[in-house]
């Protein structure tokens, strides 16, 4: 039990940076992309927990509880914003390269140039 | 290319996740970490702030410098949606609006419905969870979602056009973006002024569990809520936008 | 004074956001004034930071959560003489691309400023933060405005195909910066960077630490743009708009480096300070592989801006060079050569820009002669190119002599003909096309590839073409006055000297941040020997005689030269191929080779 969180932050990883690498579209490349971002999440949370600890909100639990780390969470909440944000910034670009050139594959689009 | 790039990124990437496993589980065992501040943190937001959710406290008030820089992150990015979408849009601005919606006629009258009956709890929902960020699970970022979530109810319920009116006529996403990207930097601009630090809080703590409680954060929130939701309709409406002249 | 360290941030944001606010109101013209002021006014308040905290380090705790017990619990800006130099270096440059904007579309004002306002914002922020995760808001904050900035023209192919190789990359390098802070976090418990240092000090350093610390140098070694991480750059500084490329050339490729030299001496020099030797082999390594690469491509392009996009990658190795030596004069002579080079740089751009203004296009073969009217453009642009030669005793010539006399102090000596090498290349590239445009010599060769040239053809500028205006004039050259003066007076080397002996003081620095009065660095001084004015002399003329060799090269019967030169560079070329997938997978195994290289010797 106590190391599988890490083996699936690393294959998050792994498998979202092998599709990057593989994708011939840039819709699936922006999706793989947001596994990797899911490696992220899952490390920060796994770091912070704690076995048969509470969640860190003080309404209806005793002020000494033993509470999970709360400063991950507060990461996490920023790398989702921010994570999110690119993910629309990379989807407005996929949409305008469709538009004009009517290709989703990042290598149809350099073909295209030569 | 395609061959040997597959050839060395896969063994890259094999590589990279055994690296990656070996050194993560060199860390404690899962659910046995430690962190002094992660502690101190958690345990001071009732003595310091009579707010109940540390989460909240931590991001708004003692990490709140990171909010601010998130927060533009996200204004940034929908200004940067607009710019890159731009032209394309340009192309299509003059024509009637029917023209722009063809497939209204078949959303069927339940979908409509659902979508009507959706947008006003999730309003509500929205409030309630920016309000009660410094007490319970929420706060502004969760309640902007839900916001834009009933937004997006009646996107669902085939109300494009109330949607693009929206965005077209009114400013009111972009300013609800603006403004609330600027209340929070206003927020630290009170600290400095009241306090002489920034972002330092300069309101009363309130009395804990009580909805003006946690000093500056309900501000905070709010203003981050409007931000949020505002963004988001931004982004909705601009990738709408596409999808609608995609139909053509 | 440190007061005004979070409004070097807060000012720029608020302008940004109330400009935006403002959209509807006002008139483009405005929005230039508004713009031009908010980064007036962080200039300012950055060079005020910066006479301030002089030789010291000045901390400034948001929120006022000052440290308890030795415990960080907010959030820090640390302010050190390098960072609110590079900070004040960043805003000045933002001044002159404003101004220098004056001319360019904004199809609806104010994006575009608001975009440039918060690129400033998160450079700014970047330079000055104290936290770990904060600098990563701040690197993100920078990287999202960038992107924007960079597809702004999407009406090119070249422009979507550069945003997204852009985004895509530097997004991979933001998860790789993240999950090695998630590792550092679960390690020590801590993210301000002072703290992160004292618990590392005192702990055995483990396979957490060095796969934490191989994520984290990956993660800056994307955004510098080292080899065989660099491939998105040539391709998003080529189709960014003049006034951008100007702040990313000058600057943004900079914070990489900037940031390394952070986390190694604020946080993990303890940690594997037994170890030097081997992080200094890899990194002068690299960069060495970077400067001689950039170099030699930015030799074979044709296309200007993509030229000068290698010619950023050239002195990015070189500055890695200098970071990578790992002592405080190699820091010094990089904050000298960033500041010269950065300014160069980006009146060279400004200079493309003027020519794009006039004639709408890029491309040298196409341009050749056709420039002859823009006399004081080129001789701006030619004196650019004797510049990035490291002709003496110009700004650019003081940097490198300092790396140089750095690298030699710690048996690197073989790094200075490579320095050399290098710079008289990429200066050689400048040179042969300042000379084919501006002055219309050299052969007039077949335009065999002309798919580059034909990346751009339109003008991204309004406003008449017949003279050059003098919004885009000016800015130019006080950024060749300001890189020229840089090395007329050596007193800026003690300067540099001083400061970056404070910075590489982590003891001093860790202490600082938790109260203990920050200690003064003793003033150093150091001035060029005399063998660097040999190298340097050697390298401005090797720059004339190889831009000589390009242009006349069929000429003086060099045609087996010539035709060596171009099989070296084919198999090169061929590697940047504009794929995302390829990029993808050079960046893995970049990360691969250096965590295999630190695996093996720092444990």
């Amino acid at each position: 039990m106590s190391v599988y969180p890490y083996i699936v932050v690393a294959w998050l990883l792994g498998v979202g940076l092998y599709g990057v690498i593989s994708s011939r579209n840039y819709i699936h490349l922006i999706m793989c992309l947001t596994v990797m971002q899911a490696s992220t999440y899952v490390l920060l949370l796994a770091i912070g927990y704690r076995t048969g600890a509470k969640a860190p909100i003080f309404a209806d639990i005793p002020e000494h509880s033993r509470v999970v780390d709360p400063i991950v969470q507060a990461l996490t909440l920023t790398d989702v914003v921010v994570e999110a944000t690119v993910v629309a910034l990379l989807l407005a670009l996929a949409v305008q390269a469709h538009k004009r050139y009517g290709t989703t594959d990042p290598d149809a689009m350099v073909r295209m140039r030569e | 290319m395609t061959r040997p790039r597959m050839i060395i990124g896969c063994l890259a990437v094999l590589v990279l996740v055994g690296g990656f496993a070996w050194g993560a589980t060199g860390l404690h065992p899962f659910g046995t970490g430690h962190s002094r501040y992660g502690n101190h943190l958690a345990h001071s937001t009732v003595p310091q702030r009579a707010a109940t959710n540390s989460v909240v406290v931590t991001a708004f008030d003692y990490r709140a410098f990171d909010t601010v820089g998130e927060e533009f992150i996200l204004f940034i990015s929908v200004v940067g949606v607009v710019v890159l979408l731009r032209a394309i849009r340009g192309d299509a601005d003059d024509r009637p609006e029917d023209e722009l919606v063809p497939e209204q006629r078949r959303i069927s009258e339940a979908s409509r419905w659902l979508g009507a009956a959706l947008v006003g709890p999730l309003t509500v929902l929205a409030a309630y969870v920016v309000v009660h960020g410094q007490l319970t699970p929420g706060g502004g970022f969760q309640g902007g979602v839900i916001l834009m979530a009933g937004l997006a109810a009646i996107f669902l319920g085939g109300e494009y056009l109330l949607l693009l009116r929206l965005r077209r006529s009114a400013t009111v996403p972009q300013l609800a973006d603006a403004g609330g990207a600027a209340g929070f930097v206003m927020i630290g601009f009170g600290g400095l002024i009241g306090t002489g630090v920034f972002l330092q809080n300069f309101l009363p703590n309130g009395s804990q569990g009580s909805l003006l409680s946690g000093g500056m954060i309900p501000l905070a929130n709010i203003s981050v809520g409007i931000e949020v939701a505002g963004a988001l309709l931004m982004v909705l409406s601009e990738l709408l936008d596409q999808r609608l002249l995609g139909s053509q | 004074m440190t007061d005004l360290a979070p409004l070097s941030v807060a000012v720029p944001l608020l302008a940004a956001a109330l400009l935006a606010f403002l959209h509807h109101l006002l008139p483009r013209r405005v929005f230039d004034l508004l713009a031009i002021t908010a980064a007036a006014a962080a200039a300012a308040l950055t060079l005020v930071l910066l006479a301030h905290v002089a030789n010291g380090l000045s901390v400034y705790w948001f929120g006022g959560w000052h440290p308890r017990h030795g415990l960080a619990i907010g959030i820090d800006f640390a302010v050190e003489p390098i960072g609110a130099g590079l900070a004040a270096f960043v805003a000045i440059l933002m001044v002159l691309a404003l101004v220098y904007s004056y001319r360019v579309e904004d199809v609806q004002a104010p994006h575009y400023h608001v975009l440039m306002l918060t690129f400033m914002a998160g450079m700014v922020g970047f330079c000055l933060s104290g936290d770990l995760f904060n600098m990563f808001v701040f690197f993100e904050l920078m990287s999202v405005s960038a992107v924007a900035l960079v597809a702004y023209k999407v009406h090119e192919q070249a422009a979507l195909e550069g945003g997204l190789n852009f985004a895509v990359i530097n997004t991979i390098g933001a998860f790789l910066f993240l999950l090695g802070i998630g590792l550092i976090y679960a390690h020590t418990g801590a993210l301000n960077l002072a703290q992160i240092g004292r618990v590392l000090a005192n702990s055995p350093n483990d396979r957490v630490t060095v796969v934490a610390f191989t994520l984290l140098v990956a993660a800056f070694l994307v955004k510098a743009a080292v080899v065989p991480f660099h491939f998105w750059l040539d391709d998003a500084y080529a189709v960014a708009l003049a006034p951008v490329c100007l702040l990313l050339a000058g600057a943004m490729s900079e914070m990489g480096l900037y940031g390394l030299a952070r986390i190694w001496y604020g946080v993990f020099a303890p940690a594997f300070g037994g170890q030097e030797g081997v992080i200094r082999a890899v990194l002068v390594g690299g960069g060495l592989i970077t400067a001689v690469w950039g170099a030699a491509m930015s030799l074979s392009e044709d296309h200007l801006k993509r030229m000068l996009a290698f010619l950023t990658i050239s002195f990015v190795g070189i500055f890695l060079i200098g970071v990578g030596l790992l002592t405080a004069d190699g820091l010094a002579g990089t904050a000298v050569y960033v500041l010269a080079d950065g300014f160069a740089k980006a009146s060279l751009f400004g200079c493309v820009g003027i020519v794009q203004h006039r004639l709408g296009q890029v491309g040298q073969r196409r341009l050749h002669g056709k420039a002859r009217h823009l006399r004081a453009t080129g001789a701006l642009f030619l004196f650019g190119g004797l510049l990035a030669a490291s002709l003496p005793p110009f700004g650019p010539f003081l940097g490198k002599s300092m790396i140089e006399d750095a690298a030699v102090k710690v048996g690197y000596g073989f790094a200075a003909p490579l320095i050399v090498l290098a710079s008289a290349l990429a200066g050689a590239a400048v040179l042969r096309a300042g000379a084919r445009i501006f002055l219309g010599w050299g052969d007039v060769e077949e335009d065999r590839e002309s798919s580059s040239s034909d990346e751009e053809t339109e003008s991204e500028t309004t406003g008449s073409r017949d003279r050059t205006p003098a919004v885009m004039f000016v800015p130019t050259l006080l950024l060749v006055l300001a890189a020229a003066g840089i090395g007329v007076w050596f007193g800026f080397a003690d300067l540099a000297g001083t400061a970056a002996h404070r910075f590489v003081d982590g003891v001093g620095y860790r202490a600082a941040v938790f109260g203990a009065p920050p200690p003064l660095a003793t003033a150093h001084s150091s001035s060029p020997e005399w063998y660097d004015w040999l190298y340097s002399g050697g390298a401005t003329v090797l720059a004339l005689i190889v831009a000589a060799a390009g242009l006349w090269g069929r000429r003086i019967k060099a045609h087996a030269a010539l035709a060596g030169a171009a099989t070296i560079m084919r198999p090169l070329k061929a590697l940047h191929t504009g794929r995302i997938g390829d990029y993808t997978a050079a960046l893995a195994l970049g990360v691969v080779v250096l965590g295999a290289l630190f695996t093996i010797t720092l444990r």
